[in-house]
């Protein structure tokens, strides 16, 4: 019997390096968009709360950690990425899977910030895109979805189709900016 | 250029979609009449000075925008979303 | 000629490069310029339009004759400043214009048909015939006036793009920019200092005075130490601030590594989006020269030039050095040449007050008016109270004031004001929003000056965000007043050089006006004054001041061209940068690609996605051949293919029913769970926007699906719908293309395919025609939909794209095991035009659900979006050119997209048009061509013959019109 065999968006792409700064593909997990029904906002929010301990986030920031996050990704739309989502939640908004739909792929190092400055037009360092922000913006010609996850670490998601272009874009500009850093 | 949107904050140009007179809220009744859907679909000013327009944030969260801007000085006076405006014309 | 002791150049590290051929020594810390200086090279251009020799003029951006080729082969790079490119080992050189060499340059007899080639030559000479301009007058004038050339080749330079943040930017880093910014940075500001020269100091670094009793340069060093030890400051050197734009955005040029030989994987230059809370222009002045006649020889610079030749590189440039001018400036200059050891032949000043001096003789009131030296300067003729003198040098340093580079604040509009005690213009307050200026570049000549508004204006910026700021100390320094004499142009017969780089003289300006292009943005384009590489930089007040005079109107009155971005030329490869080749637009790839690539299909772009065109069987070697095949399989046995790049919506909510009701002509609030429907979308004009099926999933859950092409624009519509048009409605949507990998299986053996595939039994009464719902397939859970593209009894299957790839081999295996296997785009085009379904090949923007056959489906019962507006005259009737199909019934089997109709008998000319071909194709199923068109009242002619013209493949078939539905009309195939 022929089995269905699991393929990520970025196989065989990453990992890539170039001076301080890593490109690695973070392993697939559940994904389901969150956006309320009319006037269940902060229904919504307690739901979450109760079931997997992250309230809603706000425009432009994420709550919870690796393995269990929030992260908003839109007007009226958030993203639930690791845990399976609570019936509970059903009430209260439309769920949507889309684990399958995004790249996603961790941009760590010294240099990072450096590496995304070319390639985005949000000011993302650290003074003012602090861990838990979160942006929906254009990555090159890409619309991304960019939250910083730690002091020089961002989780970056474009389309799955995308991939490709994702990786291109972003060592493109990884070798640029390690080539400076090396003078 | 940039563009204060609601949501995100501020944000450069190229996030946004430009589409059009903000008069696009104002949808006629089906039996207004051929002079209202004319103004509606057709009709635009080419104003010298404020206009209201509509500018989608397809590079950003998604949401439609109305955006008052002046076309002689390119300030931009005012954004808000577009789903308040129209519930506000309720 | 070099000399010792002097300038900011490191002597321990010698340079070779070339020029023109030639290997030349300088040192780290020259450009090209200095260093052929220092060799003595003078000659180094050939003007624009008469080919006349000329030399360095300039020390800085401005440089108006200096341009060069650097580089060779695909990468060489025209118009480079030879003030502005540093050199290093292996730097190749080239001069430009000139055949078949610098010094020897053929084309130099234009100088002697000089007074037929003035300002309107061309409009005046070349208007007849009309035919010969394209042929004959452009090639040879484009041959024999121009600059350098690119290679024509693709250029394999990288380049780069960023974008910066901050609270202040301070553009330029002489002694204004450098005191702002030190100011901003102690007061814990964010900012940026962009400076376009290798080193920050501004004039500093030319000239010989002392700022907090040291050297300027070594005060202006001390400064750049300290900035670049916060954390808070970005110095950017090599980086020009180009432009200034719309809510405090800034671009700027950055020379990354056009000043070395091994780049190390650097970009060669990046363009920076800068935006700024504040900005500081501190851009400086620019020294003017003096129209007289031979003014552009080769040696004949500007004093500041001069000094800065002297004093920054260490370079005499001539032996014998005159000096001419209206301003202190000319005997600072004397004074530098005597420091350093240079014969000052004589300092012309035209004042008739000027200081006299016991180290160098003094002509006041006096002009120089005329040169002599062929390719360099050999003397000058100056003109004074007692008669015409001539004195013999080889370099001319001149002066005619400064300008101040008011530029950046016109980009958005506003206009300079004249300021009559600098002869010059003055920027005012709030020409660009959040940028004020500081020092030179808002006429404020002396350094003390500068450096007071410098800090002055930072507490001033910051103040308005915020941020207070401590009043630094301002170091003592120079503070002498600026006193300047009118000097345009001195009087007399020959031409007098104001725009170098276009080759406009006084002579020029004065026939403009004379003719009656008297404004001055007329003069500008009949002159082309100040359409040159440097934008007018060196000519553009002189050139108002001529005008103003020969048109008898003040300077004021006559006004300013209207300076736009950008400041200095800026390649276009930086300003698109990462958007060539791949980077140009994102490319999608469905799940089957690498199979689909594996199997020899070409790939084709359908939108940003790349879709097999057909797979290639063994032995075949036409295209048509495979696709001949795949739709004969597909209608005989089962075909697999892949449709993931339909755009797939997922519509939520409790009213979501009611708003696809609005948004499509018919109704979904009535469908089934587990039911699809075909829907038709109009514009609020009218026309079709779009067509997809739409399956109901659950009680208030559908999932829509877009044409590959619209699914971006449905998605955007669907949101302004619901944002702008009915917020009040309780739905909520997201785009799940990504999400779903999907395949149609199509084909009569198509359930026989699928069956022990899913978990589920497909019989035809568990799963009829429109069927849809979950299904588990090989246990992973997925989607099924009884839907058909074909004709054929079909379904699209639809899994987790991680599982994509993996189902669509297991497919393919199973098609092929019955007789099937894949097909690609020109076969389900084929099964399509069979069958007379449309895409946007027929709805193409202008076409109404009338003119498709579909105006039934606009539903009487309810309101929606273009309804209204299809129901005026004129969008429906005999009139309208209506979908048909059409067979070749002649002798000419052959159809072609994009022809034209017509009747019988009548001449193929516009007026007799009836229609046009949308889609054609050879069905091997009906063995024969098959269109789909609009033709006027279509629907009333099935059965008439006409007349199908391609005029642009020459191709002439007649047609019988008929329904557009060719094969299975009653549609009996597809419900099994």
């Amino acid at each position: 019997m022929a089995e269905m065999n699991a393929k990520s968006p970025c196989d065989g792409l990453l990992p890539i390096a170039a001076g301080d700064v890593h490109l690695s593909e973070i392993p697939m997990t559940l994904m389901t968009s969150i956006s309320p029904f009319k006037g269940q906002t902060a229904a919504l929010s307690e739901a979450l709360k109760a079931a997997h301990g992250m309230a809603l986030p706000a425009p432009n920031r994420a709550t919870g950690r690796d393995g269990a996050r929030v992260v908003w990704i839109g007007r009226e739309q958030v993203m639930l990425i690791g845990p399976e989502p609570a019936a509970s939640l059903e009430a209260h908004g439309a769920l949507t899977d889309q684990s399958d739909a995004w790249a996603v792929v961790r941009l760590y190092g010294e240099g990072a910030e450096d590496v995304l400055a070319r390639l985005v037009p949000v000011d993302l360092r650290a003074a003012v895109f602090k861990r838990g922000h979160t942006v929906r913006t254009m990555l090159q010609h890409m619309s991304v979805s960019i939250t910083r996850v730690g002091d020089s670490a961002f989780q970056i998601m474009a389309f799955r189709s995308m991939a490709k272009t994702l990786v291109h874009e972003v060592e493109t500009a990884m070798k640029g900016v390690a080539a400076r850093d090396a003078s | 250029m940039r563009i204060t949107c609601p949501i995100c904050g501020e944000r450069d140009r190229r996030e946004f979609y430009y589409v059009g007179d903000a008069v696009a809220l104002s949808r006629p009744d089906p039996d207004d009449g051929d002079i209202a859907w004319d103004d509606y679909v057709h009709n635009r000013d080419n104003p010298a000075g404020v206009t209201r327009d509509l500018w989608y944030h397809e590079g950003g969260c998604g949401a439609w925008l109305v955006v008052t801007r002046n076309t002689v000085t390119h300030e931009v006076l005012q954004t808000e979303l577009a789903s308040d405006a129209k519930e506000a014309m309720a | 000629m070099r000399l010792s002791g002097k300038g900011l150049i490191d002597r321990t590290k010698p340079v070779s490069f070339r020029f023109d051929g030639n290997v030349f020594q300088g040192f780290e810390g020259d450009t090209v310029a200095s260093a052929l200086m220092a060799n003595e090279v003078k000659l180094v251009a050939r003007s624009f339009k008469y080919h006349r020799p000329r030399g360095v003029m300039g020390a800085g951006s401005e440089e108006a004759n200096a341009l060069l080729t650097v580089g060779r082969g695909a990468a060489q790079d025209p118009n480079v400043r030879a003030t502005m490119q540093e050199i290093f080992d292996g730097l190749e050189t080239r001069s430009q214009n000139r055949w078949p060499s610098l010094h020897w340059d053929m084309l130099s007899v234009n100088d002697l048909a000089a007074p037929f080639l003035g300002a309107g030559f061309y409009y005046k000479t070349f208007m007849w015939p009309k035919a010969f301009w394209e042929k004959i007058y452009e090639p040879i004038i484009r041959r024999s006036a121009g600059l350098g050339a690119l290679s024509g080749a693709h250029n394999p330079d990288r380049y780069e793009k960023a974008f910066a943040f901050c609270d202040l930017l301070v553009i330029g880093a002489g002694p204004a920019g450098l005191m702002a910014a030190l100011t901003a940075a102690r007061a814990g500001a964010d900012v940026i200092l962009a400076e376009e020269d290798r080193l920050m100091g501004g004039r500093l670094n030319g000239e010989t005075e002392e700022v907090g009793g040291m050297a300027g340069a070594d005060w202006a060093a001390g400064v750049v130490a300290e900035l670049e030890a916060m954390p808070n400051v970005r110095l950017m050197t090599r980086t020009t601030v180009t432009g200034a734009y719309d809510q405090g955005t800034y671009g700027a040029l950055e020379r990354v590594a056009h000043h070395l030989g091994d780049r190390g994987g650097r970009p060669l230059e990046c363009f920076w989006r800068i935006v700024a809370k504040r900005a500081i222009l501190c851009a400086g002045a620019i020294e003017r020269p003096v129209a007289f006649q031979n003014n552009d020889r080769p040696g004949i610079m500007t004093a500041s030039a001069v000094r800065t030749y002297l004093n920054r590189y260490g370079v005499a440039p001539g032996r014998r050095v005159t000096v001419f001018g209206n301003n202190d400036g000319v005997h600072q200059t004397a004074r530098d040449l005597i420091a350093a050891g240079v014969h000052v032949a004589a300092v012309i000043d035209n004042r008739r007050d000027a200081t006299d001096s016991n180290d160098y003789p003094v002509y006041r009131g006096a002009e120089v008016c005329n040169s002599s030296g062929r390719k360099g300067l050999e003397s000058v003729t100056f003109r004074s109270l007692s008669g015409e003198d001539k004195v013999e040098t080889d370099c001319l340093a001149v002066s005619g004031g400064w300008n101040p580079s008011v530029h950046l604040t016109c980009h958005m509009n506003g206009r300079p004001v004249w300021n009559e005690a600098i002869q010059s213009f003055v920027p005012v307050d709030g020409m660009i929003p959040g940028m004020t200026t500081a020092g030179a570049c808002q006429g404020t000549f002396s350094t003390h000056g500068a450096l007071s508004e410098g800090a002055a204006q930072a507490i001033v910026a910051l103040d308005t965000l915020g941020i207070s700021a401590k009043v630094t100390d301002i170091p003592k320094a120079e503070d002498a007043p600026y006193e300047v004499a009118p000097l345009w142009a001195v009087g007399g017969k020959g031409r007098a050089w104001l725009d170098f780089q276009n080759d406009v003289t006084v002579k020029d300006v004065k026939q403009a006006a004379s003719e009656n292009f008297a404004s001055v943005e007329h003069m500008k384009r009949y002159t082309t004054q100040g359409m040159s590489p440097d934008q007018g930089k060196n000519s553009n007040v002189a050139a108002l001041a001529v005008l103003a005079d020969a048109t008898g109107r003040g300077i004021p009155e006559t006004g300013t061209t209207t300076f736009r971005p950008p400041y200095v030329p800026v390649s276009i490869a930086s300003l698109g940068a990462g958007a060539q080749g791949a980077g140009f637009a994102p490319q999608r790839f469905t799940t089957s690609h690498n199979v689909s690539v594996d199997r020899g299909a070409p790939m084709i772009e359908a939108g940003l996605w790349y879709r097999p065109s057909f797979f290639p069987a063994r032995g075949e070697k036409t295209w048509r051949q495979s696709c001949d095949r795949e739709v004969n399989m597909v209608r005989n046995a089962v075909g697999v293919c892949d449709v993931s790049t339909l755009g797939k919506i997922d519509i939520q909510g409790p009213d979501a029913g009611a708003f696809l009701d609005f948004v499509y002509t018919n109704m979904f609030s009535t469908l089934k769970v587990g039911r699809t429907r075909y829907g038709l979308m109009l514009r609020e004009d009218g026309t079709v926007m779009d067509d997809g099926t739409t399956a109901r999933l659950g009680e208030q859950r559908y999932v829509m699906t877009t044409t590959t092409a619209a699914a971006g624009p449905v998605l955007r519509h669907l949101e302004f719908v619901h944002q702008c048009l009915c917020p009040q409605m309780d739905v909520q949507m997201i785009s799940v293309t990504e999400q779903w990998a999907q395949f149609a299986v199509a084909g009569p053996k198509a359930r026989d395919l699928l069956n022990d595939l899913v978990d589920d039994d497909l019989a035809d009464e568990n799963w009829p025609f429109m069927a849809c719902g979950p299904i588990k397939v090989l246990g992973v859970g997925g989607r099924l939909f009884r839907i058909s593209f074909s004709g054929e009894r079909a379904y699209e299957i639809a899994v987790p794209a991680r599982f994509g790839e993996s189902l669509f081999g297991e497919l393919n295996r199973r098609a092929e095991a019955l007789g099937g296997g894949l097909y690609g785009m020109e076969a389900l085009n084929v099964l399509r035009i069979e069958k007379g379904f449309i895409t946007h090949a027929e709805i193409h923007g202008r076409v109404t659900a009338f003119d498709i056959g579909m105006e039934r489906m606009v539903s009487a019962k309810k309101d929606c979006v273009g309804k209204t507006m299809s129901e005026r005259p004129g969008l429906s009737g005999a009139d309208r050119e209506q979908l048909v199909g059409l067979k070749p019934v002649g002798p000419v089997k052959q159809l072609t997209a994009g022809a034209h109709l017509f009747e019988v008998g009548a001449a193929a000319v516009r007026e007799n048009e009836q229609g046009y071909t949308t889609s054609v194709g050879y069905s091997p199923t009906m063995e024969s061509y098959l269109g789909l068109a609009f033709l006027r009242n279509g629907r009333g002619r099935h059965g008439e013959e006409v007349v199908m013209v391609d005029h642009l493949r020459d191709v002439t078939a007649r047609c019988v019109v008929c329904d557009p539905v060719f094969f299975d009309p009653e549609g009996g195939r597809v419900r099994g």
